[in-house]
């Protein structure tokens, strides 16, 4: 068991979710796919989708929702094994 | 005639901005500029007599936020909002705010803004005015034996689209009649699945499909075109590099095209400018109505190169009240321009935008070359608008000439700091079907994935 951080390839605003009523993308202790998506970061009014590359676990979210992010920024904690 | 409008309100950012300044200041115009927390720094807030700051970087509780807006305008004292392109341009309820506070709104009334902005009444008013618009079934298909009959008047190929669908989701393609009764019931009960409204409507298919636009200027009584703009170099939608005139269009075909503008906008007794967008068929030399735009559009200053009319001032003119001066005959063509849309993205990572800092900077400089920006050494382009970051254009004496000239300052151009769209455009002035002229709505997609 290891942990994994998922980092921010770009600068922007952080999302948890697709839209502001919808649900988190992932709750601690999901399962997480390959390619799923985990989180948003808006930048220049476009939307881009930060997918895992991994298989595991979900722990955490390390920022808040519509937090802005910095590139290389910790977003999410996974748990592969 | 007194011109009624002594100070403006620029209810937008970037290089549009700034540029409605610099016409502003042609015409001894007081400016008063709004800026978020993410502008402070920006170019127009410098260049503005005076600047107001409107809070959040989000542009929902800013530049989108038409009462904070109409109040700031107020308490400055204003006579007239310009509300540039994108944000509250084309928003109807804007225009209505902003006259009812006793502001004059740069642009066409509220009602007229409306009902353009309706697809159908548009296409109604397009119609009526006797100008073409897209062959098809003209809403909702009852069953097969309508869109087979439908189809024999408008001939094949043809898109068979759901109703319920847009943004190109939901649409099929159909070549015969054979398809057509095979295709129906799948396209049916897949539109009732996806957006559950099973109903259908079939449109000609053009194949090899331009975008050309021809631009207009009314003050209610008066109106006139300013020639055509080649807008079919787009990526996602996005135009990405225009030019005016357009290339290789019969004479008799573009004379058409700017005297049907210029009846639809008759038909609202238009006051502004604007831009009467069609869908040009390359094989059949058909054009067909798309839309109107009721703003100054991004790409203005091709016309303004090749006219020598400054839209934006014309525009301000109108809204204080002036009558067009311009006349018809007045309006005359001389060489031809380009524009390239240069934006902070990564061509080589899919087109990623990337917002930073410009630590150098340089623009050649000369006759016949233009670049309208808001971008300047040690500035930070901030990460919540747009990805466009100026506009290149030049003017050539013809399009041989525009593109040698083109070519030349994107050789030299510099942008440090930032990935920048300008090596797509340096390919772009290079390709054999842009230097002929054969381009088409599909051809930078077409030309992008076959790198991959």
């Amino acid at each position: 068991m290891s942990k994994i951080e998922i980092t921010a390839p770009m600068p922007g605003v952080f999302y948890t979710k697709s839209s502001p009523d919808s649900e988190v993308y992932k709750k601690p202790g999901d399962p997480v796919r390959k390619d799923d998506i985990i989180c948003l970061i808006e930048v220049m009014k476009t939307y881009n989708q930060i997918v895992s590359e991994h298989v595991g676990t979900f722990v955490s979210y390390e920022v808040e929702n519509e937090e802005l992010v910095m590139v290389g920024q910790v977003l999410a904690i996974i748990e592969v094994d | 005639m007194i011109m009624k409008i002594k100070s403006i309100l620029i209810a937008n950012r970037g290089e549009i901005a700034v540029r409605i300044i610099r016409a502003a200041k042609s015409l001894g115009l007081k400016t008063v500029q709004v800026y978020s927390d993410a502008d402070a720094d920006s170019m127009a807030v410098k260049m503005a007599d005076e600047a107001i700051n409107i809070g959040s970087p989000m542009a929902s509780k800013s530049y989108l936020n038409i009462n904070l807006l109409v109040e700031t305008a107020k308490r400055a004292k204003v006579d007239a909002i310009h509300p540039g392109y994108g944000f509250l341009s084309e928003n109807a309820d804007f225009a209505d705010a902003t006259r009812e506070a006793g502001i004059i709104f740069i642009g066409p009334r509220g009602a007229t803004i409306r009902k353009l902005g309706d697809k159908v009444a548009a296409r109604q008013l397009a119609k009526e005015a006797g100008v073409p618009t897209v062959p098809g079934s003209d809403g909702r298909l009852e069953d097969l034996d309508e869109a087979i009959k439908v189809a024999k008047d408008i001939g094949y190929p043809l898109m068979v689209k759901a109703l319920a669908g847009g943004g190109g989701k939901g649409i099929r393609i159909v070549n015969n009649e054979e398809e057509l009764k095979t295709m129906y019931s799948v396209a049916f009960n897949e539109a009732k699945a996806i957006f559950g409204d099973g109903g259908l409507y079939i449109e000609k298919y053009i194949q090899k499909a331009r975008h050309i636009e021809v631009q207009i200027l009314g003050d209610g009584e008066n109106f006139i075109h300013c020639y055509e703009r080649e807008c079919s170099i787009q990526r996602r939608r996005q135009k990405i590099w225009e030019e005016a005139p357009a290339i290789g269009i019969p004479e008799d075909v573009l004379d058409k095209m700017h005297k049907s503008s210029v009846e639809l906008i008759k038909k609202v007794s238009y006051r502004g400018a604007g831009t009467v967008e069609y869908v040009y068929d390359n094989d059949t030399q058909e054009f067909y109505f798309i839309e109107t735009n009721t703003r100054i559009q991004v790409e203005h200053p091709v016309t303004g190169m090749i006219t020598g009319i400054d839209l934006v001032a014309e525009m301000i003119k109108i809204a204080g009240g002036m009558p067009l001066e311009i006349k018809q005959e007045d309006v005359k063509v001389k060489g031809h321009a380009i524009e390239c849309r240069i934006n902070a993205e990564d061509t080589t990572k899919n087109f990623m935008p990337c917002p930073g800092k410009i630590e150098k900077l340089s623009i050649p400089e000369g006759a016949g070359i233009r670049f309208d920006t808001f971008i300047y050494e040690g500035y930070t382009i901030p990460m919540y608008y747009d990805s466009l970051i100026g506009k290149l254009i030049v003017l050539g004496d013809n399009r041989e000439d525009a593109l040698k000239r083109l070519r030349e300052v994107l050789r030299n151009i510099s942008i440090e700091g930032i990935e920048t769209t300008i090596p797509l455009h340096a390919q772009l002035a290079e390709n054999e079907d842009v230097i002929k002229g054969s381009v088409d709505t599909q051809f930078l997609m077409k030309m992008l994935d076959s790198k991959d």
